[in-house]
């Protein structure tokens, strides 16, 4: 086989073992990579039922095909376990140097089962695994972490996934990151601290064989040069932070934890601004030529050297969400999450929560004693100072941050229990997980998009607010197209996610990112790497199994169709500013757009999956336990 | 300390411009192995913190001191170019001369026991790979005069706009 080594391997944390699985090329055919493998390897190893943080949840780590070669952007990896947010898949993306170190030592995946009783550092070494004594990197941030495994081993070519301080404290939202990129959202770094699992290091040494070098790097030097022109031109030279003063234009812009589409403190926390007096320097994932990582500094005041990549997606939820308009304040919010090794995404929005229960009575000063203010303080929108105090507390557990570190969920339904009040109307969450930054209520494609997300709604799984923002469809309404919309959506973002690439090369390989311009590069690429002989029509149903392997999970776990919903918010109270005003998805509208999305899938009125569909797609074991 | 002219070219790498995306490692690998592998490469990313980034390799110093380190006489520096020359039957891998270079930019190869030091890509009809490849264009074949020349150059353009307000237009009459 090229591109793989046919070897899997398992680590078990309790027994303190190793053993090496070798599959079928069938299966790697089916499976590819990233999320869809890992999704695939979680399906295969988890106990049915059982709770995120038990021993029964596999941790599955899974390469992709492109990883340790030239090929743009493939330097990525899909992580999956079942989510302590939302009970269902938890799958995310990272990329650069750790998944190609792996790759490198011989692995296409790891499955890391059981928990330790002490806290543990694994360490592969190509083909020898050692279980490390963890406790001195213990308190020590995702990047001190790496740092530190690096000095030990005294090699710096080590590579590490790491949780930080959040991670350890088990904050449900917590991350786990490699060289400071972050496989976000669905509470990794939480599923790593129940097993006492600090990092996972490797150093490969092997190289990489791919049937057709000389293809291969043909086709990739061309699109490393596409990648300089204007396609990526809104990544290389503002990020997306960009999204900012576009998104505040259209009302779309989540703004005091949802209450608004527009903020009109946006010129001071957009990416321009950013640009103009906080960056320090663009930096790339590896086998990366885009680079579109804006690290940024605050460079005055009392955060002074705090320093982060900034993405649009952190920016809003800490800035115009919070009703923050001081861009040292969002920088420093942004580092406070990314060095402990948590989602700045839920931290943003758990935080915005919070602040509007205090903004209505429910929450007082008292409510918020801690260290630093002994008689509590008042976490208002706007309020900085406080905001920043609220992450390190939700980061150490400390006072109210121990029920905050939950989300947005779990926070708001003890509060309703306990003081009988209603907060969930302005928990902003859907599955448990808190959204993406575009205000859908605004965007009804999206609203779709979103409700019926496997992980949750999301923004990396699903683009359908491109038909909505783009015109092809009028966004304020509803209409029979949407469900097919929805599915072409994430069925496209799911081949990415499989392969994986990035999703910001997709206009490089031909100027135009639709299926006829993506895939003819995409099946030479895999071609040209493994020496298969795929075909245009193979591409679309590695996104279409990548997908339904994670429904297939979901359902399993106990989903129904009531899952795929939206927050209360949402679906309830119109926008009353901007562009999008007076606009919100009726429960009558969200329930005949799912009527048409099921359809679109070839699933059931209830969402399940029929086992002509799954037989169909090439999983025949997962139609005699899920199909219907 | 080696000490550097202006005779000979070596491959420079503008920290500003590099993002440590290691295209250039694995080009290098590739060219000189036929398989990708960054531990093979002979020019190298380092990164010391989040955004101190920059690649190095052979820097082609006159009076190398990887040649006079070198107990087994197994490394020769081209007269002409400045190219390190490694005698593979005298090379016992002892890696003193990857103690004498200052950049880290020699590495031994563990399966044929000889050391490995960046050749500006002699063999390739169109120079070094990793030049070629560079998304950033941080790479470029150069030599100490050239560098200096581009430093004063960019001195003087960071104070352009201070000093062009400053200079009194002169009145034309035509």
């Amino acid at each position: 086989m090229f591109g793989y080594s046919g070897k899997i391997l398992h680590i078990d944390l309790t027994e303190r073992k190793t053993w090496v699985e070798n599959k079928p090329e069938e299966w790697y055919k089916l499976w590819i990579g990233g999320v869809s493998m890992a999704s695939r390897l979680c399906w295969e190893n988890i106990k049915p039922g059982c709770d995120p943080y038990s021993p029964d949840n596999p941790v599955c780590i899974a390469n992709g095909i492109f990883a340790g070669t030239p090929v743009p952007v493939g330097g990525k990896y899909g992580l999956a376990s079942k989510s302590p947010m939302t009970g269902f898949i938890g799958d995310s993306l990272s990329g650069s140097w750790f998944t190609i170190a792996l790759k490198r030592a011989g692995w296409d995946a790891v499955v890391i089962h059981g928990a330790s009783e002490s806290w543990v550092d694994i360490f592969i070494d190509d083909d020898r695994i050692e279980f490390r004594d963890a406790t001195k990197l213990l308190g020590l941030g995702t990047f001190e972490t790496e740092e530190a495994i690096r000095e030990a081993l005294n090699d710096d070519q080590v590579r590490s996934a790491t949780i930080g301080p959040s991670g350890e404290n088990m904050v449900r939202f917590a991350n786990v990151t490699n060289d400071g990129r972050q496989a976000g959202r669905t509470g990794h770094g939480a599923v790593w601290g129940s097993k006492k699992l600090k990092a996972v290091s490797v150093r490969g040494t092997h190289g990489i064989k791919v049937a057709d070098p000389k293809a291969l790097n043909e086709l990739s030097i061309h699109i490393v040069k596409e990648a300089q022109g204007p396609h990526t031109s809104k990544y290389r030279i503002l990020g997306t932070s960009t999204n900012m003063l576009n998104m505040n234009k259209l009302g779309l812009l989540p703004t005091r934890n949802y209450s608004e589409g527009v903020f009109e403190g946006v010129e001071t926390i957009s990416g321009e601004y950013l640009h103009e007096h906080n960056k320090v320097k663009t930096i790339a994932c590896a086998q990366c030529p885009i680079a579109c990582e804006q690290m940024s500094m605050v460079k005055t005041g009392p955060w002074a050297g705090a320093m982060t990549g900034i993405e649009y997606e952190c920016l809003f939820a800490n800035g115009s969400n919070l009703g923050v308009d001081d861009i040292n304040t969002v920088i420093k919010l942004i580092s406070v999450a990314d060095s402990s090794g948590m989602d700045a995404i839920s931290m943003g929005i758990t935080i915005s929560w919070a602040m509007e229960t205090f903004e209505k009575g429910i929450f007082t000063k008292e409510d918020f004693k801690c260290e630093k203010y002994p008689e509590g303080f008042e976490l208002r929108f706007g309020d900085g100072e406080a905001a920043v105090t609220t992450a390190e507390m939700i980061r150490d557990k400390e006072g109210i941050g121990k029920l905050l570190s939950d989300g947005t969920r779990i926070a708001s339904s003890t509060i309703d229990a306990e003081r009988g009040t209603e907060t969930y109307k302005w928990a902003m969450h859907s599955k448990g997980l808190e959204p993406a930054g575009y205000e859908a209520r605004g965007l009804k494609t999206f609203s779709l998009g979103s409700a019926v997300g496997t992980r949750g709604p999301c923004h990396n799984r699903t683009a359908a607010y491109d038909p909505d923002i783009q015109g092809q469809v009028d966004r304020f309404s509803v209409d029979e197209t949407r469900g097919e919309l929805a599915k072409d959506s994430e069925e496209y973002a799911a081949v990415y996610d499989t392969l994986p690439l990035c999703k910001f090369i997709r206009r490089c390989f031909t100027g135009k990112a639709d299926r006829a311009g993506a895939w003819p590069t995409i099946v030479n690429l895999i071609n040209a790497t493994t020496g298969w002989d795929l075909q245009y029509e193979d591409i679309d149903p590695i996104g279409e199994r990548a997908h339904t392997i994670k429904k297939a999970f979901n359902i399993r776990e106990g989903w129904k169709r009531s899952d795929d919903t939206l927050p209360y918010r949402w679906m309830n109270e119109p926008m009353t500013k901007g562009p999008s005003a007076g606009h919100f998805t009726s429960n009558e509208e969200l329930e005949y757009m799912k009527d048409c999305y099921y359809e679109a899938k070839g699933w059931t009125k209830e969402g399940m999956i029929p086992k002509s569909k799954l037989i169909e797609l090439g999983m025949p074991d997962v139609a005699e336990e899920i199909g219907v | 300390m080696p000490s550097s002219t202006s005779k000979y070219q070596y491959i420079d790498c503008d920290p500003d411009l590099c993002i440590g995306c290691q295209i250039c490692e694995y080009v290098c690998s590739y060219t000189k192995t036929g398989e990708y592998n960054t531990y093979r490469s002979r020019i190298r990313t380092v990164r010391v913190d989040e955004v101190l980034i920059t690649a190095l390799a052979c820097r082609t110093c006159e009076n190398a001191p990887c040649v006079l380190a070198c107990p087994q006489d197994a490394l020769d520096q081209d007269p002409d170019t400045g190219i390190i020359v490694i005698n593979a039957q005298k090379c016992d891998a002892c890696a003193w001369c990857v103690e004498a270079c200052d950049f880290g930019a020699i590495s031994v190869n563990p399966l044929t026991k000889l050391v490995e030091i960046c050749d500006q890509c002699e063999d390739q009809e169109d120079g070094p790979q990793c030049v070629k490849w560079c998304p950033k264009e941080a790479l470029k074949l150069t030599t100490p005069e050239k560098q200096a020349q581009k430093a004063r150059r960019d001195a003087l353009k960071s104070i352009k706009d201070e000093i062009l307000p400053k200079i009194p237009l002169k009145e034309t009459t035509c």
